[in-house]
């Protein structure tokens, strides 16, 4: 498609309840977040033709149409793991300028923490392939998996802990300018490589919060986009692509399918990476980060740890990323692809607050998910 | 489930497509498919090849010899069965397909020579782990 032909843009964002959320389900979570986001793009529920969730209620998108009262022209429940949501920023601006539907809305909610929901491992499916070639060897999921692939990008390029500490650090500086993070006390290297060695090389604090959460991010084109109450955000470009499901497949360790995604939606955007102002990449791992900015070709491949070393990622660095603080200090609900896309566009609205990044008008929400399984890259401008 | 030579009943997972891949480790012979029309190694089976699409896949057995592509040490307790420290490594056989394992016998670096060594278990066929090359046994 040409997106200057067929222009889509988001017109509202809505995080759900965030950290521990005992007075909601994830289903009136979504509600909520939805309501809200619509909002601000001047409409309610009944406007909404298209529905684009994962991980939620059964049969996804059919029971959250029920949920909200919506019987959709478009229902996309794909799973994608946390990279979804930038997946459905995709197909919704396919679906938008296509006429398949008018009104998008993409959403997720999680109580992982208060029901503590994690899973450390994929065992107990009984006849699948992990079952038989991966469980028996007790890697933790999804942690060990992202170990060794910082273990590789360690051994080829030289990459140290610090580095990847350093990310952890940054998010942890923007953090601190963001009210709504779950963690705001000062952070430094040193604590993050003292935090307890989980699976060499990643240590406590190279991972991710585990948080409720969720949000949501409506969609139409530039007709309804008048109607908003707040600035509609185009979205210039997007791109997806997964590479595998077990680690063993994984083509190479130390690139991800950002790699394909990332080229697809700036080649769409018809941008480069240095026309990017704000960064949000998917942070369940330090590591996670690392190959982002890499492969997306904010730096060279293999050099990602000089890169972040330079401060780049902090308040006022070269490339500002997780301004939120990301889900290293924000919020993960398990799920972030959704809170980086909200990040994104509250960025390019200026209405960040403390944390606003000054004349942000290009910003890349970039998606992660399985385990380096799937990338999913959106780019988003402000007018 | 027939009870087949070795005591093991088969298919060990339910799974006609990796019988014998568990009938093998029942024998403690480490194999993986080989496409007859291209030479192409690949692990786990598919009834066809991954690189060239025929369907001429035959199983064969490896060197059981490979490197250490990844490792991590597990410090985690992540179920009753596994007691950290644990190694859990990625091995790159000399034929091509890498596994998911655990190195037992370490220590071990990426980049070492490692062999195929057999694990018993209960009820189920051994699971094929790897060792350094000259650790002892």
């Amino acid at each position: 498609m040409n997106p200057s032909k067929t222009p889509v843009y988001v017109v509202g964002v809505a995080e759900t309840p965030l950290g521990e959320v005992r007075d909601q389900t994830e289903l009136s979570m979504v509600a909520l977040a939805a309501r809200e986001a619509l909002a601000e793009a001047g409409m309610t529920l009944k406007d909404v033709d298209g529905i684009f969730v994962n991980y939620m209620g059964e049969e996804g998108s059919v029971q959250v149409g029920e949920y909200l009262g919506i019987q959709p022209r478009y229902g996309d429940s794909s799973d994608l793991g946390g990279a979804a949501f930038e997946a459905f920023v995709h197909h919704a601006m396919l679906a938008i300028a296509a006429g398949r539907c008018d009104v998008a809305l993409v959403a997720f909610a999680s109580r992982q923490r208060t029901r503590r929901l994690r899973r450390r491992t994929l065992a107990g499916q009984e006849m699948s392939l992990t079952e038989q070639f991966q469980a028996p060897y007790g890697l933790p999921i999804p942690i060990g998996n992202y170990a060794l692939a910082a273990a590789r990008h360690m051994y080829q390029y030289g990459t140290t802990s610090a580095q990847l500490a350093e990310i952890a650090v940054a998010a942890r500086l923007w953090a601190q300018m963001n009210p709504k993070a779950w963690v705001r006390e000062p952070l430094t290297v040193q604590d993050v490589l003292a935090s307890r060695l989980l699976c060499d090389p990643l240590h406590r604090l190279d991972c991710c919060l585990i948080t409720d959460g969720g949000g949501a991010v409506i969609l139409t084109n530039a007709a309804r986009a008048r109607d908003a109450a707040k600035k509609p955000i185009r979205v210039l470009g997007a791109g997806e692509s997964h590479t595998h499901w077990h680690m063993a497949h994984m083509p190479d360790l130390t690139v991800s399918p950002g790699a394909v995604s990332g080229r697809e939606a700036f080649t769409m955007a018809g941008i480069e990476p240095a026309d990017v102002d704000v960064f949000e990449p998917y942070d369940a791992f330090t590591i996670t980060v690392l190959l982002a900015l890499e492969d997306l070709g904010f730096c060279k491949k293999g050099e990602g740890g000089a890169f972040v070393e330079t401060g780049a990622l902090r308040p006022g660095g070269s490339l500002p990323s997780l301004t939120s603080g990301g889900g290293l200090s924000y919020n993960h609900p398990g799920a972030l692809g959704i809170l980086l896309l909200v990040e994104a566009v509250r960025q390019l609205r200026w209405e960040a607050g403390d944390r606003q990044v000054p004349d942000a008008r290009v910003a890349v929400a970039h998606g992660n998910g399985g385990f380096f399984s799937v990338g999913a890259t959106v780019v988003l401008a402000r007018d | 489930m027939t009870e087949r030579p070795g005591g093991q009943s088969a298919p060990a997972y339910g799974d006609p497509l990796t019988a014998p891949f568990w009938e093998a480790a029942a024998r403690r012979e480490l194999i993986v498919q080989r496409c007859q029309t291209c030479g192409h190694y690949q692990f786990y089976p598919r009834p066809y090849c991954l690189a060239c699409q025929s369907d001429t896949v035959a199983w064969v057995t490896t060197s059981g010899r490979g490197a250490v592509h990844s490792m991590t040490t597990v410090h985690m307790d992540i179920a009753p069965e596994f007691t950290p420290p644990y190694l859990v490594a990625i091995v790159e056989l000399d034929e091509g397909p890498r596994l998911i394992t655990n190195i037992v016998d370490g220590p071990c670096r990426i980049g070492d020579r490692v062999r195929v060594a057999w694990k018993d278990r209960d009820g189920m066929p051994p699971l094929p782990v790897f060792r350094p090359e000259g650790a002892d046994g």
